[in-house]
């Protein structure tokens, strides 16, 4: 009994701690939170900039090896991050084909990581979504004159609601993961240190604190990222309605 | 517009076959510069695939169907295809317009008065700025129709245009059709409903499964249909292919 109350206090202590470094704005949260954020925008920034070109293509272009190139890409939506990880280590490893860079354990490491995670994620729900409009627009854009390549910025842009889901379903998994960033990016504190990777550490190390504020700012950051995925569904249904 | 007069379209001996069934079978006909040709014909008569092979959508089987132009590479431009049931851009209706001349290689200083001309003419310039998806049934016809005039064509093929709505949006679409025929551009239009054919058409091609029966001044057809199978359409014996 007294155990439990102990232990209860402790939680209770730790989670008033964790409202105090998010509300101080604690320097050492607000770096790793700021770290993460860039990791992961900058991954699905350029993830997006692969992917829905990628996906249009494969959606409108028929050309040989296409088949296999999609079966990948769908393979490749479920990837278990650590793989992501050990691949993306042992390019940039020392012995490794792109090692001459010395990019392991850099922030670059994780933006590569993760943007190897994501652009099959939105390529594959890219070309889903206009293989759909396709059907729609083709006729009227042939018989409007359209070429092909103006086909497919015409219906990347008729479907922006839609892609936005697969975008921000691309960072909901690239801001949450663990396994790749903590592999190639090492969890080395001012540099490679993001909210996952802390808090696998933070916990281990029994610094609960500091893992349960980082813990609190992703589920906030997941909370918002699901609720601009339901809102960008939201626009794209009342757009095809 | 183009100096390039690009009637009469000749059809010679066209055929369409799909999976077997030949839907066009022999079809050889001129159509002429006149203001509006209507293709006329019971459902299933091919009046869609003769307007679709005639804007490039059907490659025929057999046989040919060649515009009078001797321009090496054609103009997309001098015609324009109008669907029954138009799919607008997801932008507002003038940038419905204007993608439309962005296609078209056409001089970014000419697109105001374009716009606003097809805009005029089509009823639309007060929904301009109004996205295009949430316009009525009619008005997105008028602005399928704008989308076709804007790039002032010689030729406007329309595919069944009012088959999906009301009679008021209906006397609006002929209206404009009439017009447009009578400012100099051919339309060469299907429609099964016998009543729009007598109001529009100077002259009529009449189909039935696939066969051109005839092709007649609009007067005659009406007065006095040389085939039987005209003959019992007028008096509503013809449905439905039967």
């Amino acid at each position: 009994m007294t155990l439990l109350v102990l232990a209860l206090n402790d939680f209770s202590h730790a989670f008033s701690k964790a409202f105090q470094l998010i509300f101080q704005l604690d320097p050492a949260l607000l770096e790793i939170i700021g770290l993460s954020l860039r990791v992961s925008l900058t991954a699905v920034l350029i993830a997006s900039l692969i992917g829905l070109p990628l996906g249009a293509a494969l959606a409108l272009y028929k050309f040989h090896g296409r088949g296999l190139i999609v079966a990948l890409l769908n393979a490749f939506m479920g990837l278990p991050p650590v793989v992501v990880g050990l691949v993306v280590y042992l390019i940039l490893s020392r012995s490794g084909p792109l090692g001459v860079l010395g990019l392991l354990f850099t922030p670059t490491a994780m933006i590569i990581a993760q943007v190897c995670l994501i652009t099959p994620i939105i390529a594959a729900l890219t070309r889903q979504t206009i293989l759909d409009a396709n059907v729609e627009y083709h006729e009227q854009l042939r018989a409007l004159g359209a070429k092909a390549s103006r086909m497919m910025k015409t219906l990347l842009w008729e479907t922006r609601f839609s892609l936005m889901t697969g975008v921000f379903a691309g960072f909901g998994r690239a801001i949450a993961e663990v396994g790749a960033v903590l592999i190639v990016g090492g969890n080395i504190n001012h540099a490679t240190r993001v909210m996952t990777t802390a808090i696998a550490l933070e916990t281990r190390k029994g610094d609960i604190e500091l893992a349960l504020a980082l813990g609190i700012i992703l589920i906030t950051i997941s909370l918002i990222v699901t609720s601009l995925v339901m809102s960008a569904k939201h626009a794209a249904y009342q757009y095809h309605s | 517009m183009s100096e390039v007069n690009i009637l009469p379209l000749h059809v010679k001996n066209l055929h369409i076959t799909k999976k077997g069934n030949a839907l066009l079978n022999d079809v050889t006909l001129s159509i002429e510069s006149n203001e509006v040709t209507v293709i006329l014909g019971p459902n299933g008569a091919g009046k869609s695939l003769l307007l679709r092979s005639a804007h490039g959508l059907e490659t025929p089987s057999k046989g040919s169907l060649q515009w009078n132009t001797h321009n090496p590479q054609p103009q997309h431009s001098w015609r324009a295809y109008i669907f029954q049931k138009p799919v607008l851009l997801r932008r507002s209706v003038r940038a419905n317009l204007e993608y439309v001349l962005s296609l078209h290689n056409i001089n970014k200083a000419n697109y105001a008065s374009l716009i606003n001309s097809a805009l005029e003419h089509t009823g639309l310039s007060q929904l301009a700025d109004r996205s295009a998806r949430v316009l009525s049934g009619g008005e997105q016809q008028r602005l399928n129709i704008a989308r076709a005039w804007v790039l002032q064509p010689k030729v406007i093929l329309l595919d069944e245009p009012t088959a999906e709505l009301d009679p008021n949006g209906t006397a609006a679409i002929e209206r404009l059709i009439k017009t447009i025929a009578q400012q100099g551009t051919k339309i060469i239009m299907s429609t099964h409903d016998l009543g729009q054919a007598h109001r529009l058409a100077n002259d009529i091609v009449f189909l039935h499964q696939g066969r051109l029966v005839e092709h007649t001044p609009a007067n005659s057809f009406f007065e006095q249909p040389q085939s039987k199978m005209a003959q019992d359409f007028i008096a509503g014996k013809l449905l439905n292919g039967d």
